[in-house]
Order: structure tokens, then sequence, then C-alpha cells
């Protein structure tokens, strides 16, 4: 294993490490979002007798 | 009945990562890697995940949201949601069947997983490849020279591949290749019968009560455990291979610190001959061939042009983060890619096989090559294999059964929009062309053409042409101003401002210009695809196969337009 070697296997498994971290975090902390949902079950056709 | 949605924003981050996590990962990506620059490669990847991978991560999303809002979760319908015009919803069609039909081979090497994992752990794969081997040896004059003992050395590897690829054929049931004559139908029922098939009807059963089960008390309670159990096999197993050290002390060069080296050194390793030849850094970053193996990898690992992200973004919040859940499976998939894949297959396949079957295993770009045909030779000599090897394949088993959970909602959820079936009728119905698949994968197979060539048509022309359209179709058609406005919507982490210039033109190059010459290398240059197509009838009745399935699919789009048409004229009529 060359020093650039373990250059680039710090940099690459750190840095995908590091960066799902960081997402996974961000998204712990951001409060859940209220919603409605159209959906076309919200559309009655009528047509089913 | 409401429409279904995602219990919390992590469980879908975790349902769509695991969509992304695969077999590719853990063992497409090491291979491909190594055989196109090694850790040079690094550098196409990162580039392309930005400029390609994620880009088109976030079309998909958007207009999966999009749809969602408008009440389609089903690609069709989310394409006709998104124009308004009836005809566009049959372009959804190909997001309909690609996953259909790449699950029915998946499923198949799921259950291999599956089986390798319990014959590992009750003994069943102790001795494939030793046996193979002392018999090749016991073959062998004495050797006079290192020369010839080094070359009686390779020979013995290559009969324990060649056992390990005889056992899986059997074990799956497969004809072998040009075997029609010699393998009566019984006996290949028999081997099917007593090998791969409860292991398939597990994999089945496992599969279909879960999407019965739906999006949350289904896909998402499942991603939920089996995330995080994938990365603590990955970890017990990563221990181990770290901690090999030099096993063979008459062999100090095959020794984990050059295994790793061997994967992350940027020097790449090609095969001249079957003499193994280094490719400087330079030299790898300045072949076409490098970025284009990136791009490609890139792209199939994300899971982007599938039609499954689609299905999925629909059942989000109206509110939710989109853009960063995006992000956070994109990144997800990367760090099983590289934190995990990148660190296991190679540094321990080096130690036990040497270089020349990873490269000759990554130049084929197969999973099935190196998971399947070389690292039983890893397992059976590395210490405690049997419990790693079995622990290894359940990995493997987990993350393709996330995947192919993945795989069957997009038609479910058609089947129940567009046709108004219930779940009970969807899920029969799908289960019955799924498996129809599924055993003609099995039976009608030549070896593993018919596999390798539905992977072909559809894991690889498909979706590059799914892919293609949708970024078009969302910079060019849907307009970038609407589609940025979705993927905007709620989004706490800001966009980068190069976003529109890079979705409205350098995606679209990007792909065109990996596809274009993806066509001219497999395509128009008659390569073994095609001539394959033009010979080998069975291919031909694969092909055919793809066809009959897509035009199938396509009439039920239409009448799905019809249904939905009929829907919306009704309620007019009534607000009137």
């Amino acid at each position: 294993m060359t020093p650039a070697g373990w250059i680039i296997m710090i940099v690459s498994v750190f840095g995908m490490t590091g960066l799902f971290a960081w997402c996974i975090r961000k998204v712990l902390t951001i409060p859940e979002a209220a919603e409605h949902l159209h959906s076309q079950s919200d559309i009655d056709p009528h047509d089913q007798e | 009945m409401a429409k279904e949605k995602w219990g919390s924003k992590l469980g879908v981050i975790l349902a769509v990562t695991g969509s992304a996590v695969g077999l590719g990962n853990f063992l497409r990506f090491p291979g491909v890697a190594c055989a196109n620059g090694g850790g040079a490669f690094m550098i196409p990847y990162i580039i392309a995940f930005i400029l390609l991978g994620l880009p088109i991560a976030w079309v998909e999303w958007a207009m999966g949201r999009y749809g969602g809002r408008n009440g389609f979760s089903s690609a069709p319908g989310i394409f006709r949601a998104i124009t308004g015009k009836n005809r566009t919803a049959q372009i959804g069609t190909l997001a309909v069947i690609i996953p259909v039909i790449i699950y029915m081979y998946y499923v198949s090497i799921e259950g291999w997983c599956l089986g390798y994992a319990w014959k590992y752990w009750t003994g069943g794969m102790d001795t494939v490849v030793a046996e193979a081997q002392l018999h090749t040896a016991a073959e062998q004059p004495p050797a006079t020279t290192p020369e010839t003992e080094q070359l009686q050395l390779l020979e013995q590897k290559e009969a324990g591949i060649n056992a390990t690829k005889s056992y899986l054929l059997h074990f799956a049931g497969i004809v072998a290749e040009n075997d029609h004559q010699k393998s009566g139908n019984l006996r290949i029922l028999r081997e099917f019968g007593q090998g791969s098939m409860p292991f398939l009807l597990i994999c089945f059963a496992v599969n279909f009560f879960l999407i019965y089960r739906g999006i949350n008390r289904g896909i998402e309670w499942f991603c939920r455990w089996a995330m995080p159990a994938l990365v603590v096999c990955a970890l017990i197993i990563l221990v181990r291979v770290l901690t090999l050290g030099t096993p063979n002390s008459l062999m100090p060069e095959a020794s984990i610190s050059n295994g790793l080296g061997f994967m992350w050194n940027p020097v790449g390793h090609n095969l001249v001959n079957g003499d193994l030849v280094e490719v400087g850094f330079w030299e790898a970053l300045s072949n076409p061939q490098t970025w284009l193996a990136a791009a490609g990898q890139i792209f199939f690992s994300l899971s982007v042009g599938f039609g499954v992200i689609l299905t999925y973004a629909s059942y989000t919040k109206e509110n939710d983060d989109i853009a960063l859940s995006s992000l956070s499976a994109a990144s997800g998939n990367g760090f099983f890619e590289v934190a995990l894949g990148g660190m296991i297959v190679i540094p321990a396949a080096f130690v036990f096989l040497g270089p020349t079957s990873i490269i000759s295993a990554g130049e084929k770009a197969s999973s099935l090559s190196l998971g399947f045909f070389a690292l039983p030779g890893v397992f059976e000599n590395m210490p405690a294999g049997h419990f790693f090897g079995g622990l290894f394949f359940f990995l493997l088993f987990i993350a393709a059964v996330t995947s192919s959970l993945s795989m069957l909602q997009p038609a479910i959820a058609f089947l129940e929009e567009g046709l108004g079936l219930g779940r009970h009728a969807s899920v029969t119905l799908l289960g019955f062309i799924t498996a129809t698949g599924a055993l003609f994968v099995s039976l009608v197979s030549d070896g593993l053409v018919v596999l390798d060539h539905l992977d072909f048509w559809t894991a690889n022309f498909c979706i590059f042409l799914l892919a293609t359209i949708e970024v078009i179709f969302f910079s060019w058609i849907m307009g970038l101003d609407r589609g940025l406005k979705e993927l905007a919507h709620g989004a706490e982490i800001r966009l980068p401002k190069a976003l529109p210039f890079v979705l409205k033109y350098i995606t679209p190059a990007f792909l065109l210009i990996i596809f274009g010459s993806w066509l001219s290398r497999e395509v128009f240059s008659n390569g073994p695809y095609i001539k394959a197509l033009k010979e080998n009838s069975i291919v031909q009745l694969t092909l055919a196969f793809i066809l009959a399935n897509y035009l199938f699919f396509a009439i039920l789009v239409h009448i799905a337009v019809q249904r939905w048409k009929k829907i919306e004229r009704n309620g007019k009529e009534v607000e009137a």
C-alpha cells in the first residue's frame, strides 16, 4: 500500500461516511412536515353503482 | 381508502437506500474499480456522482412527488399528470416493466444468496473448491521449474473456479451451456427442486408478504431493521478481513495490506494475454473507458432509470425535503459501496485468490463472477470461513431483498391505481407474472444465457433509455422552472446554483455520450450480445419474452388511461 493509496482510501471512505452521517443528522434534526396529499382516492367517481 | 405514505423521513431514506444497495455495491464496484485504475477510479466516480447520479436522482424524486401530489404513484400516471396528455402515459410503461423483468432474475440470485448462506452454515460448501484443486493437482506431473509450478498453481485455481461455477449451475438447476442433449428435463427439475427452488420460494414469499403489507407496514418496516442489520453484518466481515494479516507465511506478498493496496493504490491492472499489466494513474485517467466505467457504476448503483424512485417519491409528504432525502439515499448508497464494499471483497480475494482472478471478474463487470465463482474459494481458505461465508451471503441476501421489494412496488402501484385492482388481486397477478418469469430464467436457461441477456436488455439498455428520456423530459418538457420548484419545495438544504445548467446541458450530454458509446460498443459494432441475438434461438426467445411483457403492460397502460379519463369526466360532470 503506497502513501497515495492510503490517502485515496482515507479520503474516499471517510468522505462518503461523513457525507452520509451529515445527511442523517440533518434529517433527524429537521422536524417532520405536516401534510395533506391529494390523491386519486379523493376523487369520487360515482361510477361504482 | 387513503393513499399510502411513508411513516417518516428516515423510513423513506432507508427504503430508497435499500433499493439502491444490492449485490453491485459489494461485488460489482470493487471489481470495476480495480480493473479501471484502482484508486484513480475514484476521481471519475465522484465526478459522475455529482454530474450524473445525483441530478438524475433529484429529477426522479421531483417528478415522483409531483405525481404523488396529483394522486399518482405509478410512472404512467406520473408522466400523464406532468404533461396532462394521455399519450405520455406510455413513456411510463418502461418504468413499470424494467423493475418487473429485473425482479424475475434478481429473485433467483437472491435465492442463491440465501441458499449459499444456508449451505455455508450447515457445512454444505466446505470442500467444493478444495476437491477440484486436489483432483487437478493429482493429475499434474511433478513441477520441474518454478515457472511450471506457477502454471500448475494457476491451473488449480482455475479448476476451483470452474468447480464453483458448476456447483452454482447444478444448485440453481440451470441447463449447462451447450448441454441440451445430455441434460434431461427430469434431471434439471430434480436439481432445481433439491437445490435452489426452496430458497426461491422463500424469497418469493418474503417479498410478496412485505409488498402485501404495503408501503408503511411492509417495505418501510423491513428496511428499518434490515439496513442496520446490513451495516452490522458488513462491519463484522470487515473486521475479519482487516485482521487476516498474512495467512500463508510461505506467500508473504499475499497480505491484507497488499490487498488493500491492490484496491486503493492509484494503479490500475489489465489482463493482456493472461498476464497482469499495470496501468499508471494518468494513463488510467486519460482512458475514456475509465470514465465510462465510473459513470456506468454510478448509474447502476444508484438505481436511477429504474422507475423505482419515481414510485417511492410519490409516497412522500407534500412538504418533505426531497432534495435532502435524495442526497441522503445517494450518500447512503455510496457509504455501502465505498466504505464497506471497497474494503471487503478485493482485499480478501487478493489474499486467497491472487490478482488475476479479481481482474478477470472485474473486467466482465459481473457480480456473479466475483461473488459466486471466486469468493467461495476465499471462504474455503479463510479461518472460520464457513461462518463468514454464510454471513457474507446472508448480507447479500438482505441487500437483495431490500432491492427486490422496490422492484415490485411500481407494478403494484400501477395495477392498483391504473386498473382499480385491490391489493390482493394486484399481488396475485404480479406474483403470477413474476413467477412465470423466474421459472423461465431457471428452466429455459442455457448456462446463464437467459439471465445474462435479460440483464443486458433491461438493466442496461432500457435503463439507459429511461434515464435519458427522464432527464430530457424534466429539463425540456416539464420545464426546469416547474421541476426545480417542486424539488426546492420544503427543502432545508440549498440546491447548487449551477443545478439548472447541469440539468439542462451537462447531465443530458453526459448521458447521451455514455449511452451513445455504449450503443456503439455493444450494439452497432456487432458485439457479443448482438451476435448471440442473431445466432442463438434461446437469446431470441429471451428478447421475445421481454417484448411480450412490454406489449402486455402497454395494453394495460392504455386501459388505465381510458379508466382515468372516465374518472375525470365523471368528476367534471358532478362538479357541473
